[in-house]
């Protein structure tokens, strides 16, 4: 049997856009969960609380469900946004991944000791620069393996757009079995793809954890 | 709202604590403390376990809020602010000006361990002081050569000894030049055989410098030599206060009496 | 303007209800195939006989880096054509099991490396047969700190169960799907759904939390 090569050009069609999807997603759901995993251990009662809520609405719910909700649900009355299935999976995917994303941030603060912050409050240093200068680079280093995780489930996760209609990876596997037929090969060749783009960042994540500089 | 009416004045102590209370829930800390620190003076102050040292000094580093009672620094009142002649409760404006006057030595030390010795130095009169960085890293070099560790400034506080980074600690508290240091037995946390090298420190500072200092020890032979008064601390107030040589030799409480003997037997 | 119409939300709750048993089914009978094969990976992975440990190791990495819903579209599509014709039903099970046995994999063996080595050592002191080290000594000592992780992957399942709706299972999610294209109203259903996975899921998420406290591991 001759290596499937004659399925690459359709698969790496698809395969950009995954790519895209990710990346587009993950940095999104970067700047989500970093913001909300700070709002987060405000003491403002209010801030604390509607960011609660959304984080436990978005890990409290499915994904998928989460993704058909603002691709379908949306573009109607009273709402009424439309977005291309594309910005639809960005959005439900940096939502979702932010939410598991922002408790690994608020974790990471917390963790680090009360006796941190009391050094700097006896250096003078303003609330803003103890959290940017003392306490977010200590978190970072509890914040970096559990993220390379996250974003592994994120990637997984862009096959979940071939469901709303966007030309992913999985989608074009899918045209293709209608299309060329060869189910086996398809499919094969569509995992080792996915796990082509997913290990190497399991191998990254192992490398960032076996290794920190101080402490 | 309490009056201002012990208005302080250039003459005044440095640190004056009025009528302080603190308790945290049904447990009464400091009961109505009182206690002068006049300027260039060292006290250490002593007690039994519990007995509030420690809340003293964090109430003076606002770390901890105290109840009622008023405290003043340098002539400022800490935790309250003037308005129209009435004292009211600070806000953090008030709070990191007066900061700025006091600087404190932990027990556990509490460096930063994402950063190098020399930052750790460096980083509070860069960002809070607004020195420059140049200035900032030759004047932490200068302290760094003080407490014997200039060739440490490329390491990680986790790279050095205990007694090492107590120092460094040192180091970085001096650098932000506080008219008041609060040292919170910054020995009790090292192997016996690295005291003798963070006592040392203290020893050269004592004699080199005109700072007022507040010190918690358990160290007395350090304390006699170092300080001039001493106050023992019993129950959240100053049941007894007065030079070294009284204190430690012929004191007036028993309860001071008791507290020496048991100390002093080890 | 349309808003939410609580009454044709009613009418279809019990539709939406019935299928929930199907989304319970598959999340209880594929988590426990999960725990069993996750078991034994674990095991297999721990194993010195290198044909054991080397494959276990591999599918848990292979199966771990790939895409739920694709396993699932390739135990769907691929199977029937080797012969092995499963209800749709079956095959997600199946899917999910292995999916999420590659996960608890790493469970076990983080529970097992965490027993102190001092225990093994008594244990073959004790000249205890390998049978008896394992189900006597070692898993009781390694399992109860295990819980939290594992019911934190149990919840997790249970919100990916809505990927059986691609491959035809009429569960919760595809009865919805079904309910929205045929009443041309996405927004009752799907909140519905929603609101549904998060009455169950929500409660379970805090009562994983106090095990953990409980246990006090990570
Ligand atoms: N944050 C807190 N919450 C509750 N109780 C506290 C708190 N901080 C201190 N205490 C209690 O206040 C009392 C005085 O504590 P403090 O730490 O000031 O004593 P200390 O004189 O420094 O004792 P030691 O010699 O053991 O350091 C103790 O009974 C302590 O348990
Ligand atoms: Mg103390």
């Amino acid at each position: 049997m001759l290596p499937p090569f004659d399925l690459l050009p359709t698969l790496v069609r698809g395969l950009r856009v995954t790519i895209g999807l990710t990346l587009a997603a993950s940095t999104l759901a970067l700047i989500v969960a970093v913001i909300a995993g700070v709002a987060r251990t405000s003491k403002n009662p209010l801030i604390s609380g509607i960011v609660g809520f959304y984080v436990e609405l978005f890990r409290g719910t499915s994904v998928l469900v989460q993704m058909f909700w603002i691709f379908f649900v949306l573009p109607i009355p009273p709402f009424n946004i439309s977005l291309s299935p594309f910005l639809a999976g960005v959005i439900a995917l940096g939502l979702n991944v932010g939410a598991y994303g922002s408790e690994v941030v608020r974790g990471a603060i917390q963790a680090i000791s009360r006796s941190q912050i009391e050094a700097g409050i006896a250096l003078n240093f303003t609330p803003t620069q103890r959290m940017t200068r003392i306490i977010l680079p200590q978190a970072m280093v509890r914040i970096l393996p559990p993220f390379g995780n996250l974003l592994i489930e994120l990637l997984k996760s862009t096959a979940l757009v071939s469901l709303i209609t966007l030309s992913d990876l999985t989608f074009q596997a899918l045209t293709l079995r209608q299309t060329v037929g060869r189910t086996t090969e398809v499919f094969a060749v569509l995992l080792i793809m996915y796990f082509l783009l997913a290990y190497p960042l399991t191998l990254g994540v192992r490398w960032v954890e076996g290794r920190r500089v101080w402490a | 709202m309490v009056q201002d009416n012990d208005r302080q004045d250039a003459s005044g102590p440095m640190i004056r604590f009025q009528k302080v209370k603190k308790s945290f829930g049904d447990v009464h800390v400091l009961r109505e403390l009182d206690l002068d620190v006049a300027t260039a003076e060292r006290i250490s102050i002593i007690g039994a376990s519990g007995s509030g040292k420690t809340t003293l000094l964090r109430i003076l580093m606002t770390l901890e809020e105290p109840n009622s009672g008023v405290i003043y620094v340098d002539g400022e009142p800490l935790w309250h602010k003037k308005v129209n002649g009435e004292l009211v409760e600070a806000d953090e404006k008030h709070l990191r000006k007066m900061r700025g006057k006091i600087g404190m030595v932990f027990q556990q030390f509490n460096l930063f361990p994402h950063m190098k010795v020399l930052r750790n130095v460096t980083e509070a009169p860069i960002h809070v002081l607004g020195t420059p960085r140049d200035k900032a890293e030759a004047r932490a070099k200068e302290l760094l050569d003080m407490v014997g560790l200039a060739d440490k400034m490329d390491n990680y506080p986790s790279q050095l000894s205990g007694g090492q980074q107590q120092r460094v600690a040192i180091a970085r508290a001096l650098a932000m030049q506080p008219k008041v240091m609060l040292f919170d037995e910054i020995t009790a946390a090292l192997d016996p055989e690295l005291v003798g090298e963070v006592l040392g420190v203290m020893r050269q500072l004592a004699h080199e410098t005109q700072m007022t200092m507040l010190i918690v020890t358990h160290e007395m032979g350090f304390a006699r030599d170092v300080s001039h008064r001493i106050v023992f601390l019993h129950e959240g107030q100053v049941l007894e206060e007065g030079p070294p040589e009284k204190i430690f030799t012929n004191p007036d409480h028993p309860r001071t009496r008791e507290f020496l003997s048991r100390v002093l037997e080890h | 303007m349309v808003t939410f119409d609580w009454e044709f939300a009613w009418e279809i709750l019990p539709q939406l209800l019935e299928a929930m048993v199907v989304t319970i089914e598959a999340t209880v009978v594929g988590f426990a195939f999960a725990a069993v094969l996750g078991l034994l990976l674990a095991l297999g992975r721990r194993s010195e006989t290198w044909w054991i440990s080397r494959p276990a190791g591999a599918i848990v990495e292979f199966v771990r880096s790939t895409p739920l819903l694709v396993q699932l579209f390739f135990l769907f599509y691929v199977l029937p054509r080797y012969g092995v014709r499963l209800p749709a039903f079956v095959v997600g099970v199946i899917g999910l099991g292995l999916h999420y046995g590659s996960y608890t994999s790493e469970v076990y063996r983080a529970g097992i490396d965490a027993i102190a080595r001092g225990q093994w050592e008594a244990a073959t002191a004790l000249n205890f047969s390998q049978r008896h080290k394992w189900t006597k000594i070692i898993l009781p000592q390694a399992i109860p700190p295990m819980l939290p992780a594992l019911g934190n992957y149990l919840v997790a399942m249970f919100k990916e169960t809505p990927l059986l709706a691609a491959i035809t299972v009429v569960e919760m999610f595809q009865r919805a799907k079904i309910i929205s294209s045929l009443t041309f109203r996405p927004l009752e259903p799907y909140t519905l759904v929603g609101v549904l996975f998060f009455v169950l899921s929500f409660p379970s998420a805090l009562l994983i939390q106090r095990l953990e406290a409980r246990f006090g591991t990570r």
